[in-house]
């Protein structure tokens, strides 16, 4: 009975239609926005970057996968491209394509590919790029330019949170206008300078389910609460939340970096901590850290404390624990 | 009115509208019948004829002496060829009567009704749907008189009526309900005054709007009230619809009873009133036969012990290519390798379509989807990694017996894990590790 041989395996026999791919390519697609605005804040010196650091994290992505001897298929499954792309849009335009192809090995090759590859990474790779480089080589990271649509002063130009950091007080414009941080055109990283540019894919994320609402949602809330006490007590020594949510990395990092499914929470609960942890870290290090800018570190720092937050976060089963 | 409904669960493709109109047509029963000794939870029947005997249309031929079994009927009237092994719906072959059928459906004389089914006393129905061989008929064929018999200390207050029939695919329930309303509710009201119970609700998913209608409007006169659920997997899995309707848990290893409920499938229900009321036994049931890879998708009133060939041929056979057929629904039903496999108690549907390639498996990427959808709140991806590692204790203790199998986490996983496969090989190992420390 050929035309009868019928496949046996258990249920359930059907399968929602969405894959790993398909999640990692729909990120990938609501980083356009950004990418697009960066080019046009940094021009060439965007594309190069962008053009380093995703050949860069694919070469090195294809060797571990040759080298462990697993299903090359897997190169194309849009993970090495996000990786390259975020690490991107968190250099600062300056930096040499040398150290851009540092970066992007380091981040594939301690950020995922030691711990076993997709999946089994603790660390959003491309911050451990970002980490890396950042330790190794501080001046080059915090060397800014200013975009190709600004006419500064080269010498003396400096990010909106590094204007901030060193200023004594806050007077009458001396912080960066509200308005120039939500179109993009001011220094910083690559594609973190546009809030509309993020917002934008980060919408088209949430609308499609892709991220989860609570992370960006936890981690604003808390800025928003640090900062604001801050702000309300003396306006004069601290700058507004709103100035902090649309300056530096934040939001890139609240929307595409603190999401990464891998290196966050899978309870409810435990998504709801974890952001609130980096929401509070952010704010913490911004005003009274060495540093201008804390989100990197805050997310690898929660990134950490994920397994002991999924653990102790599960959820209620039914029938248990309600008076049984 | 505000819709009910429990947390989490998913929402897969229903493909309900392939048979939703098809009325339930009558399948003529075949030249040979097999009706398998074991098509209930519990203890297999043992034979009580030979081969020779002459038997009668509703005649029982097998029968137990345990408490968790049910007796088996013969659907035809005709002679038994043989009693032996035959290939069975859950996998490994069973013992089977084999009958071949006279076509003259001579009922069996001793099958009697009563003429005022109300005034039975809870012994006598109990008796009866024991006797009719009745069996949860939703698709677990969990023995119903077990279910009408509380035990010492346990009140029963609701009896729960489950016409959701939250499973893709399958109107086989629907069809019933809109077709045989009446049997219902008066099975409904046999099974409250069984039960001893005050409250009779008769719950049915927002998708089935004119079956709930239809409820609605023939009440009148029966104590009881009809209830509009969200349509929602897995509404219909007993412990989500109790917490649905009455926000009650069904403490973990425990059954309805604990929490004063019984709950019975539309079709079960409808069986226990032909049962008292004119004492036919289970031997016919309602099956949707559907699907892509099936020409014509029907509903059919099919007798127990047809083989699945002649419900598939009839309706027009199976399409080039199919090579899937599922036994029940698409969610939980099982997979089938053998056309002569008889429909059973438990056959709610046969449902066959072309598998294409199997999906590669991914690494988890830890998208924590399986945990917002459990409807049981568990941690699918956690209790995949224990069973993978063998961690059988920490299985155990992250509640891996509490998992119902109703796979909304491998339906949604992106990764393709087969998070039920390796679950239910845990709880295998966990359930025997369990009875091995109480012995």
């Amino acid at each position: 009975m050929k035309e009868n041989a019928f496949l046996l395996k258990s249920s359930p026999h059907f399968r929602d239609k969405d894959s790993v791919s398909k999640i990692m390519f729909t990120v990938v697609i609501s980083l356009i926005p950004a990418v697009v605005a960066s080019v046009y804040f940094f021009r060439l010196r965007a594309v190069l970057i962008y053009i380093a650091c995703v050949a860069t994290c694919l070469i090195t992505e294809a060797v571990f996968l040759k080298v462990r001897k697993k299903d090359m298929s897997s190169l194309w499954d849009g993970s090495a491209i996000i990786t390259g792309l975020l690490l991107a849009m968190v250099l600062p335009p300056s930096l040499s394509l040398e150290l851009v192809i540092i970066g992007s090995v380091m981040a594939i090759a301690l950020g995922k590919q030691v711990f076993g590859g997709l999946g089994y990474n603790i660390f959003n790779p491309a911050l451990v790029g970002r980490a890396f480089l950042q330790i190794a080589f501080p001046v080059a990271m915090t060397t800014w330019i200013p975009p190709e649509t600004l006419k500064v002063n080269t010498a003396t130009f400096a990010t909106p949170l590094g204007n901030l950091k060193f200023l004594s007080s806050i007077t009458e414009g001396s912080l960066t206008p509200i308005k120039d941080l939500f179109w993009g055109n001011v220094g910083g990283c690559l594609g973190e300078t546009s809030a509309i540019a993020l917002l934008v894919g980060a919408l088209f994320l949430l609308s499609r389910k892709v991220i989860d609402w609570k992370i960006p949602v936890g981690i604003i809330g808390a800025l928003v609460v640090f900062t604001g006490i801050f702000w309300l007590a003396s306006p004069e020594n601290y700058a507004s939340p709103l100035f902090h949510i649309l300056a530096g990395g934040f939001l890139i990092g609240a929307f595409f970096m603190a999401t990464d499914m891998v290196t966050s929470p899978i309870t409810s609960l435990g998504s709801w901590i974890y952001a609130v942890g980096i929401g509070f870290l952010i704010g913490l290090i911004r005003l009274f850290g060495g540093f201008p800018e804390g989100v990197m570190f805050s997310i690898l720092f929660m990134n950490t404390f994920v397994p002991l937050i999924n653990r102790y976060t599960r959820p209620r089963i039914l029938g248990k624990g309600r008076g049984q | 009115m505000r819709k009910q409904t429990f947390p989490r669960g998913t929402h897969p493709a229903e493909y309900k509208n392939f048979t939703k109109n098809q009325k339930l047509e009558t399948l003529d029963p075949p030249k040979k019948v097999y009706i398998p000794l074991n098509q209930h939870f519990g203890k297999p029947a043992d034979p009580i004829v030979k081969k020779g005997d002459e038997v009668l249309m509703g005649q029982k031929i097998g029968d137990s002496d345990e408490m968790f079994s049910a007796p088996v009927h013969s659907s035809v009237s005709g002679k038994v060829l043989f009693i032996k092994e035959h290939p069975h719906p859950l996998g490994s072959p069973v013992q089977t009567i084999i009958i071949s059928n006279d076509g003259k459906d001579t009922p069996h004389p001793d099958n009697k009704g009563t003429k005022d089914p109300f005034s039975l006393k809870p012994e006598e129905i109990r008796k009866r749907v024991r006797e009719a061989g009745i069996v949860g008929m939703g698709g677990a064929a969990f023995p119903t008189a077990v279910k009408l018999s509380p035990p010492k200390g346990k009140i029963i207050d609701t009896v729960i009526i489950n016409g959701c029939e939250c499973e893709p695919m399958l109107t086989s329930d629907y069809r019933v309900m809109l077709e045989y309303p009446d049997h219902i509710i008066k099975g409904a009201e046999i099974i409250r005054l069984a039960t001893g119970a005050e409250q009779m609700i008769i719950a049915v998913e927002d998708n089935k709007l004119d079956a709930f209608n239809l409820f609605k409007q023939k009440m009148n006169g029966f104590p009881g009230k009809t209830s509009l659920l969200k349509t929602k997997y897995p509404q219909g899995a007993e412990k989500n619809l109790i917490y649905a309707l009455l926000n009650r848990e069904v403490p973990s290893g425990g059954l309805p009873f604990d929490v004063g409920v019984v709950v019975q499938n539309v079709g079960t229900v409808k069986a226990i009133w032909e049962a008292v009321s004119s004492g036919k036994p289970l031997f016919e049931r309602a099956v949707t036969v559907s699907g892509s890879g099936i020409k014509e998708n029907k509903n059919l009133l099919v007798r127990i012990g047809t083989p699945f060939k002649d419900a598939i041929d009839y309706c027009g056979g199976l399409k080039k290519g199919t090579n899937m057929l599922v036994m029940g629904g698409p969610m939980m039903g099982l997979a089938q390798w053998n056309l002569e496999t008889p429909v059973i108690k438990a056959t709610s549907g046969l449902v066959a379509w072309a598998e294409e390639e199997l999906p590669k498996e991914n690494p988890c990427i830890s998208c924590g989807r399986c945990v917002d959808h459990c409807p049981m709140g568990l941690v699918p991806t956690r209790l995949m990694n224990y069973s993978k590692h063998e961690l059988y204790e920490d299985a155990d203790k992250w509640g891996i017996l509490d998992c119902v199998e109703c796979g909304c986490c491998q339906y949604i996983c992106p990764a393709k894990i087969p998070l039920v496969h390796w679950i239910r090989l845990a709880k295998n190992v966990v359930t025997s590790m369990k009875r091995k420390k109480k012995s």
